[in-house]
């Protein structure tokens, strides 16, 4: 059953993608790109992955939609026709997907339990986490401690895009333009009247349920990433039904920067601590006397710099297109 | 606290938690002071580093005290510690000599964030350079070149926008494709730890998924390193982007992505893929020695400067992957030389560029005829780097060039052949190198260059050190040449 309904959806993601492809409109592409991501979020939760599930559907259905739409206001609606035939980027394509096709006719049959990946490293962290870090979630386990670096190092590629963003963009940045009144970014959807209310109404739920994801990462699927893109979901969709300036007054760009940077530093922050007190980079069970208790203490704190980071990048660079008028 | 212990981790996490304070901070000359600060200290580490490595030992660390392969090890080497060396050497001449260049191109309100940008560089680069683990190798790629588009679009013309778009979308190709090959071994392996990788692939290399993952790897990583024929992002992403940020690059960036090549490729694939012992030879050797050629060529008909010298850079990929290719100690020592002393090169190349660029709007050719009459510090540096470029016996790229010259002739039949093209295109390089120098000294100035000087003191000093470093390794090749001559003898233990 569950295969027969993953292949539906499959079916439906490949439908979808040649449907992004095929239109000319960046407004359809874009809808269909959140429709993708949806789709893809539901395969992940049927492959038992609700992890990655939430985050593709927070970051790829949610944010990147709205940030794709704010960018897409600032340039024409429909794409160029004509420019170069795509025949050959398809074949390249079709020869790429066709090698990893071949490649998948010696791989182990999808959830089998002898498989590689369930022998060796992965079957040893779910004893460890019972024994030395004891939370539930298995995954937040691996991301936060085990190989809580990597996770500081996808921190940091956020605060670098935020950069980037800033750095080209930014208030900074040569020939910065300021979008004109009238604008949607500026004005927001003030004459909608029930999408302004149904909107804000949504808010405070999106919110409670992004620090429910944030502190109850332990337990449950979620964490710091997914809590900081919900969080400037909310943030973001406030700035959009009631204008950029509203947005700016909720949360000053000034403090989305300490934010960004902040949250990257208190992570790192962590790293240094511990090997003050004589561990490893990120060695949590040096902060407490007990190490499960420094396991906990140490996660709390890194999940607490990744959803500050995450949120504060997001809203930032919501900030930076929306200030930007139609050239 | 003892901080020996933890070098291989400062050397990384120093760059990393200075950044994001950078974006905070407003004052220009103090976020250069900081980010070139953080550059010594770098670059003091990859020296303390390099004397442990030298004393025998390769440094290993486990990252949140979790062991390998379960936690993210840190793994030091010859073979990375020659990488550090370049890497935390050119961030450190590039900052010392640029300031006053990377204010008037990249103007003084976004300083804080292209200082922020450089040190993300720094640290992604060295980030991939310790690791011993290939998926947090893939996560500081990702620092490394998001930092090094940023710093690349901010190039003064708008043509550094599309030129950075071109290898935005060239490095995402490659970085994925690099991605899909670690996720396939680690669906065959469930590992991701490099040394446990190369152990447990022993028993699967035969399978189909294992060779496409070695070609995804393979060809992702050569985007990267922009091997020929892959290569066609790097010219106009190092013509448009800051002189000084083009110095920086040049000398380290495609030389960590091969470093990363030569890692997987020859240390984790090349004794498991069983009767695939040839692949990566003879598929790489026929590029190296195509991009020989192209590369020098392209860089004789060139006008403008920092273009000819990126074709440069691609036929020294060349032979840096010609080295790799003849899987022999010989060959490879001669590679890891190569990547050391061509970044001398080429870094002090573009560093004299760098002076250049400061007193000339345009690179080209016709337009910078007789600068070396009012400019004669910054062209004499020009022309001796050159001189290294071209292999001349005295300087670092001679010693390189000489080893590899050895190496081929180990090859009979086809290493004559070989060693034809490496005179062919050394050839090349004396014209192209020899065109610019006469243009620089000898052409008629253009006229009204009354305002032409030299470069700035700051920056001769950081070329000069450069050029000194150049002419040291050429006449005392003993650091480079142990260390290269140790990663060769690793490699040798990991050939089937």
């Amino acid at each position: 059953m569950i295969a027969v309904l993953t292949i539906f959806l499959l079916c439906l993601c490949v439908i979808t993608a040649l449907g992004v492809v095929r239109a000319g409109n960046l407004f359809t592409a874009v809808m269909l790109m959140g429709i993708y991501s949806l789709l893809m979020a539901a395969v992940f939760l049927l492959l038992d992955a609700p992890d990655v599930a939430l985050t593709e559907a927070a970051v790829g259905a949610g944010i990147s939609t709205v940030l794709l739409l704010s960018a897409l206001s600032l340039t024409a609606e429909e794409e160029h026709a004509g420019g170069i035939e795509p025949v050959l980027a398809a074949a390249v394509v079709l020869i790429t997907a066709a090698i990893i096709f071949y490649a998948t006719f010696d791989k182990p049959p999808l959830g089998d339990p002898d498989a590689p990946v369930h022998r060796h490293v992965a079957a040893d962290y779910v004893p460890m986490t019972q024994e030395q870090v004891d939370i539930p979630n298995v995954v937040t386990a691996v991301l936060a401690t085990f190989r809580g670096y990597d996770t500081l190092g996808e921190v940091v590629v956020v605060l670098t895009a935020a950069i980037g963003v800033l750095f080209l963009i930014g208030p900074d940045a040569p020939q910065g333009r300021h979008a004109p009144s009238g604008n949607l970014a500026e004005g927001g959807l003030k004459h909608h009247q029930p999408l302004r209310i149904v909107g804000k109404i949504a808010i405070p739920f999106i919110i409670l349920f992004a620090l429910y994801v944030q502190f109850h990462g332990e337990y449950s699927p979620g964490g710091g990433f997914q809590a900081g893109a919900l969080l400037a979901a909310a943030i973001i969709l406030y700035g959009l039904l009631e204008g950029r300036h509203a947005a700016a007054s909720v949360i000053h760009p000034a403090v989305l920067r300490t934010m960004a940077a902040g949250g990257a530093l208190l992570f790192g922050g962590v790293g240094v601590t511990t090997m003050l007190l004589g561990g490893r980079f990120l060695e949590y069970n040096v902060l407490r006397d007990d190490p499960i208790d420094a396991q906990h203490l140490g996660i709390l704190v890194i999940e607490a710099g990744v959803g500050v980071t995450v949120a504060g990048v997001l809203i930032l660079i919501y900030h930076a297109f929306a200030a930007r008028g139609r050239p | 606290m003892n901080l020996v212990p933890h070098l291989p981790a400062l050397q990384v996490v120093l760059p990393l938690l200075v950044a994001p304070i950078l974006v905070l901070l407003r004052d220009a000359r103090l976020c250069w002071l900081a980010a070139l600060a953080t550059s010594v200290t770098g670059l003091c580490i990859a020296i303390a580093i390099t004397g442990q490595v030298l004393d025998g030992e390769t440094l290993r660390y486990a990252m949140g005290g979790w062991a390998e392969p379960h936690g993210i090890g840190l793994r030091v080497d010859e073979l990375s510690t020659v990488l550090l060396l370049v890497v935390n050497g050119a961030s450190t001449l590039a900052l010392l000599g640029g300031r006053a260049s990377l204010l008037e191109q990249v103007g003084e309100p976004r300083q804080n964030l292209l200082f922020a940008a450089w040190l993300l560089a720094v640290a992604g680069l060295s980030g991939i350079l310790v690791s011993a683990d290939a998926f947090n190798i893939f996560v500081f790629m990702e620092i490394s070149s998001l930092a090094s588009y940023i710093l690349i679009a901010g190039g003064p013309s708008r043509r550094a926008l599309p030129a950075v778009f071109k290898y935005l979308i060239a490095g995402t190709v490659g970085a994925t494709f690099y991605l899909i090959g670690v996720g396939m071994v680690f669906m065959m392996t469930g590992t991701l730890n490099i040394s446990d990788m190369e152990l447990r692939l022993a028993e699967v290399g035969d399978t189909n998924v294992i060779i496409v993952a070695a070609g995804f790897i393979t060809i992702g990583l050569a985007l990267k390193a922009a091997v020929f024929p892959l290569h066609a992002w790097m010219p106009n992403a190092y013509a448009f982007s800051p002189h000084i940020v083009t110095a920086f690059i040049a000398a380290c960036s495609t030389k960590v992505a091969l470093y990363v090549l030569l890692r997987m490729d020859f240390f984790v694939f090349q004794k498991n893929l069983v009767n695939h012992e040839w692949q990566f030879a003879f598929v790489l050797m026929p590029l190296a020695a195509f991009g020989i050629l192209f590369g020098s060529i392209a860089a004789v008909f060139e006008q403008n400067i920092k273009r000819a010298l990126a074709f440069s850079s691609l036929a020294q990929i060349g032979y840096i992957l010609l080295g790799a290719s003849l899987i022999t100690v010989a060959g490879f020592n001669a590679a890891v030389l190569h990547l050391f002393n061509h970044a001398l090169a080429k870094g002090a190349l573009f560093l004299a560029v760098a002076g250049i660029g400061m007193r000339f709007a345009h690179l080209r050719l016709d337009e910078v005829r007789g600068a070396g009459r009012r400019m004669p510090w910054t062209l004499t540096a020009f022309a001796v780097a050159g001189l290294s470029l071209v292999g001349i016996p005295g300087t670092a790229g001679f010693v390189s060039k000489w080893a590899l010259i050895l190496a081929v002739l180990d090859r009979g039949g086809l290493g004559v052949a070989l060693l034809v093209l490496i005179i062919v295109s050394s050839l090349l390089a004396v014209v192209y190198v020899g065109r610019i120098v006469e243009a620089l000294w000898f052409g008629e100035p253009a006229g009204k260059d009354q305002a032409v000087r030299e470069a700035p003191p700051m920056m001769l000093v950081a070329t000069w050190i450069a050029v000194a470093a150049n002419l040291w390794f050429g006449l005392d090749a003993s650091l480079p040449g142990e260390l290269a001559g140790r990663a060769a003898e690793d490699f040798l233990r990991h050939l089937p």
